[in-house]
């Protein structure tokens, strides 16, 4: 195709497109995100290259495969169009049953559509399935519906509409004013007005400015901004052209953490196809704006998220953070005024653009306005990529679309924010998850990660978790985070080996005000929040630690025994086959002991234990029974009836 | 590695110091590691000092000064992924092929190295092995899937 | 250049437009602690020492005296409790690593801090990185830098310059707040390698 020079050349394509385009031709799409890549998706798309081809369908049947669908713990994901009938964990085996039942006969597969954990309904279309029909997928939605190495997809679903809407009859302070006026949020995490920050960037000195992406998604946990990436690339780069428009920026920078393969890939192939077809590079759309992109990788740094840090890094240097003020608005990259956002603040663009402020603000709250694309995880049911409007509670989403928590086991708290956020417990549920209420909280939203905690989840250990990433991940410029965080690593993994002290607690409140006043940057200045809040909420199982020497959650491996109840043995001999440290005693008929000198503690036994027997459990803060002396140990087994 | 493949990848970038990182970064992806005398020729050919050079390529976590196994085995230690017994795998892992966290073995077959999220939080816990993910794995699981390494 | 007015501990300052909260105060006479600060290279912020109050726009905050530009109305505090307590710990952080050090040992004393109150530490440095700074931008040798981040963070020689070099310089042995030791014991293990023609590289 050749370069596109207009708008009205660019709507005429898009038209073109469309004519081609039979809403009615049957589609079939694989989601190919990396975690589908996981499950092996790749050995399900070759199956079914091979299987449309042997029935003669590569004509009649289109085959898309498609960015990240969200609901990945369900992976492999197909879709059939027109009807949208869903199927899921597709393995290769299933291909052939799917194209000749579904596409060719119209029949459903029953054995592969969604069923409710809880109520034993099934969905067959995917809109219908709780996960995706309680969700408002505004942002994230065009993943399923797009290949996204084709430009001509994007187009479809109507691309590059809001550019064409600026470049033909909206100024760059026009711009500016409407993404002020849809009060959009910065979603990586500092929640600041997007518009604000364009305005002050606009208005610095100098004619050279640049626009920066930041998909450095660092948070563990949290994998939106990798699903952005990957699964609509074109979007992120209009919002970003957009910007740089109002901004008056000619260069932009996208700076991907090289983790994520697939992104750089998406990212690389659809930057060239743009300048391909002129949306970038000179004079983009006849419209005299001239812009470029360029790809930078991270090289295995959390630190670089942060936006000075970010800068150091695009400029070759290590990624220590730079004192604020003066902000990257007035003084970035290369000391020229810079505007850095989120993938998910880009690509909220087009979307402000295309509804107008208006419209966007009616989604969300007073102080949050639109929707935001959670990561659902850890122990909840339906694990994935949540997008919800704004002011949804926190019930919601971890009930209604996560579909609770798995194993029936009791919900403990959900940790928002990643490693500078805190933990809600059952108390804050019905909180309306937005920007300030989980700052009342004493967490924050961060980048959109959400794990799911549950009975079996130790706070202090998970606090512990924390500050151990943060020591692997701090630049180590300043005192306060370089050694506040290395001690209070040091005072948490004590408590949990069972070597608590009186005063632990008050020297950590103590080291997390230095840390949170004095450091340098967001991480250091958040490395007290996940110790703080499990404090705040949890308070008793840190003095459970350091008093009574007993971990709650029955996990800290120091302080937890297994025991078999001699009441509930029956000598199986399961256990003693699994444990790999021979510290089972036991024989036919012969109660099973375990010996806690040679036990290392690895669980082995307590998932061999026969669920009907349950005879193995961890206990803690209380000594271990003594066993049965050996003449009790014997099993009499009732002799058959003949 | 020979200085002819170095400037190539040094005049890929521009010979710009901004570069720098991505330059190490290919160098890396091309050898596997980073020899001294390539970081020499980097620092020469870029004017960029040695100190500096020292202090990025043991800053950022990609890259290693060692040579690296044949096969780079990465384990997910994210929120996620912890919660759901990242621990155990890891433990799995060092079981089957030998080595621990940030080592490789003495006949560079593999290299082990932890990873603070990998992206692919709702299927944790996450093994990469030579790029190709495993995910939802289970210890046992992990001793079968090094039976098939050379 | 422009003037702009503000207030250290209650005190009405003026100042150039570009200069930082830790030159306002010294132009009056306010002393404010610092450690990696040193006036003939470029403001590090990584003690935090020099950590004051400032109320901007609505806000209070703590911030790094040796960095923080001053601003028209800025209001600044020098010594609350708060900046005592954060002062304390850092010393007693510090003091983990070079419990002998004279600077560190005097702001002991000025702030109460206790200096076993942590467990020691193996390596003296206390990376406030004034001999690899000193180098790089005084001396343009860059024989001295950094390696790693966080807690496994070392100052690290290349010994092939240290070797050229540092016998004859020394320059940035009396900035070292913690011990000369530290810095002359690296540099002769450096040297030492080169001269046995052993050429095995040494790190600090």
């Amino acid at each position: 195709m050749p370069r596109i020079n207009s708008t009205a050349e660019l709507d005429a394509l898009r038209q073109d497109i469309l004519s081609t385009r039979d809403p009615d031709k049957p589609c079939i799409t694989l989601c190919s995100g990396s975690a589908c890549q996981a499950t092996h998706c790749k050995k399900v798309a070759a199956a079914l290259d091979v299987e449309l081809e042997k029935q003669g369908l590569t004509e009649a049947v289109h085959f898309r495969k498609t960015g990240c669908h969200g609901f990945c713990e369900q992976g492999p994901i197909i879709v059939i169009y027109p009807e949208g009938v869903c199927y899921l964990k597709v393995q290769p085996e299933d291909i052939p049953e799917i194209v000749s039942q579904t596409l060719v006969a119209k029949k459903i597969v029953e054995r592969l559509v969604y069923v409710d954990p809880t109520t034993g309904e099934k969905a067959i279309k995917e809109d219908d399935i709780p996960f995706y029909k309680n969700q408002q997928r505004l942002v994230l939605g065009l993943n399923t519906k797009i290949d996204p190495k084709s430009l001509e997809d994007y187009l479809a679903v109507g691309g590059y509409q809001a550019l064409t809407k600026v470049f033909t009859g909206m100024t760059p302070e026009q711009v500016i004013a409407e993404v002020k006026a849809a009060s959009l949020r910065g979603r990586g995490g500092g929640g600041f007005p997007a518009g604000i920050k364009w305005e002050a960037c606009r208005n610095s000195k100098g004619d050279t400015k640049y626009v920066i992406v930041n998909c450095d998604e660092g948070d563990p946990g949290a994998y939106m901004d990798r699903s952005l990436m990957e699964g609509n690339p074109y979007c992120v780069l209009e919002g970003l052209l957009i910007g740089a428009y109002a901004i008056g920026a000619q260069e932009g920078y996208v700076y991907v953490r090289q983790e994520y393969p697939l992104a750089v890939e998406n990212l690389m192939a659809a930057i060239k196809t743009a300048e391909e077809f002129g949306l970038l590079g000179k004079d983009i759309l006849g419209s005299g704006f001239d812009f470029i992109v360029k790809v930078h990788k991270g090289a295995g740094a959390f630190v670089c998220g942060e936006e000075t840090a970010l800068i150091m890094s695009l400029e070759g240097k290590v990624g220590e953070p730079k004192s604020r003020p003066p902000y990257p608005a007035v003084r970035g990259l290369w000391g020229k005024p810079t505007n850095i956002n989120n993938v998910e603040t880009w690509a909220n663009i087009p979307l402000v653009i295309n509804k107008g402020a208006a419209a966007f603000t009616s989604i969300g709250t007073e102080g949050s306005k639109g929707t935001k694309i959670f990561s659902l995880v850890g122990k909840v049911n339906n694990t994935g990529l949540v997008e919800v409007p704004m002011g949804v509670t926190l019930r919601d989403i971890v009930y209604k679309i996560g579909g609770g928590i798995p194993g029936g086991k009791k919900y403990k708290a959900v940790q928002t924010g990643g490693p500078a956020g805190g933990c809600m417990p059952e108390s804050l549920l019905d909180m309306e998850v937005d920007f300030d209420q989980l700052t009342k909280a004493g967490s924050m939203m961060g980048s959109g990660g959400m794990i799911v905690l549950d009975e079996e989840t130790c706070m202090v250990d998970f606090a512990r978790y924390f500050l151990g990433f943060l020591a692997d991940e701090s630049c180590g410029k300043c005192v306060p985070c370089r050694e506040g965080v290395k001690q209070m690593l040091i005072i948490l993994t004590r408590i949990t080996k069972g070597k608590g002290r009186k005063g632990d607690i008050e020297l950590l409140e103590e080291l997390a005000e230095v840390a949170g006043s004095a450091a340098l940057c967001a991480l250091g200045k958040g490395a007290p929040n996940p110790v703080l809040s499990t404090i705040r909420h949890f308070r008793d199982e840190y003095e459970a630690h350091i008093n009574d020497g007993n971990c709650p959650a029955l996990s800290c491996k120091e302080l937890i025994s297994y025991y078999i109840d001699p009441e509930k043995c029956q000598a199986c001999l399961s256990c003693g086959k699994k444990c790999p440290a021979e510290a089972i005693d036991g024989g036919k008929n012969l109660i099973h002991v375990v010996l806690q000198d040679k036990c290392t503690k690895c669980g082995s036994c307590l998932e061999a234990c026969p669920a009907r027997f349950g005879a193995v459990r961890k206990i803690s803060g209380e000594p271990v029974p003594a066993p049965l002396p050996q003449e009790s140990r014997t099993i009499v087994r009732k002799s058959k009836q003949s | 590695m020979d200085t002819i493949t170095i400037d190539q990848i040094i005049e890929k970038h521009h010979c710009e110091a901004s570069s720098l990182i991505q330059i190490l970064l290919d160098i890396q992806s091309e050898n596997h590691w980073l020899p001294k005398e390539a970081l020499e020729r980097v620092s020469e050919k870029l004017d960029v000092p040695m100190s500096q050079i020292q202090h990025i390529t043991t800053f950022y976590k990609s890259f290693s000064l060692v040579p690296r196994g044949r096969h780079e085995v990465h384990v997910c230690m994210g929120t996620a992924c912890h919660v759901r017994g990242a621990q155990r795998i890891l433990d799995s892992v060092t079981e089957q092929i030998g080595i621990g966290a940030g080592e490789t073995d003495v006949d560079l077959k593999y290299s082990l190295e932890t990873v603070n999220c990998i992206g692919c939080c709702a299927l944790g816990p996450v093994m990469v092995v030579d790029g190709e993910y495993h995910g939802n794995i289970t210890p046992a699981q992990v001793a079968e899937t090094f039976k098939n390494y050379e | 250049m422009s003037e702009l007015l503000l207030q250290i501990d209650g005190k009405e300052v003026t100042a150039r437009a570009g200069a930082t909260i830790l030159e306002a105060a010294q132009s009056v006479g306010i002393a404010i602690p610092t450690l990696c600060h040193h006036e003939k290279l470029e403001a590090h912020g990584g003690c935090r020492i020099c950590s004051v109050e400032v109320d901007a726009r609505g806000r209070t905050s703590v911030v790094a005296a040796c960095l923080y530009p001053v601003e028209q109305d800025l209001v600044v505090r020098t010594r609350t409790r708060k900046l005592e307590r954060i002062r304390k710990s850092l010393v007693e952080m510090m003091m983990a690593h070079a419990p002998d050090s004279e600077q560190l040992l005097a702001l002991a004393e000025e702030y109460g801090a206790d200096k076993d109150r942590f467990g020691k530490e193996i390596s003296f440095c206390i990376h406030c990185g004034l001999c690899v700074r000193y180098c790089a931008e005084i001396k343009k040798k860059h024989a001295v830098g950094f390696i790693d981040r966080g807690p496994r963070k070392e100052i690290c020689f290349i010994p092939e310059i240290a070797a050229r070099e540092c016998w004859e310089c020394k320059e940035c042995f009396p900035l070292c707040p913690t011990s000369a030791l530290q810095a002359a014991f690296v540099l002769i293990k450096s040297l030492t390698s080169q001269a046995d023609g052993s050429g095995a590289e040494r790190k600090a």
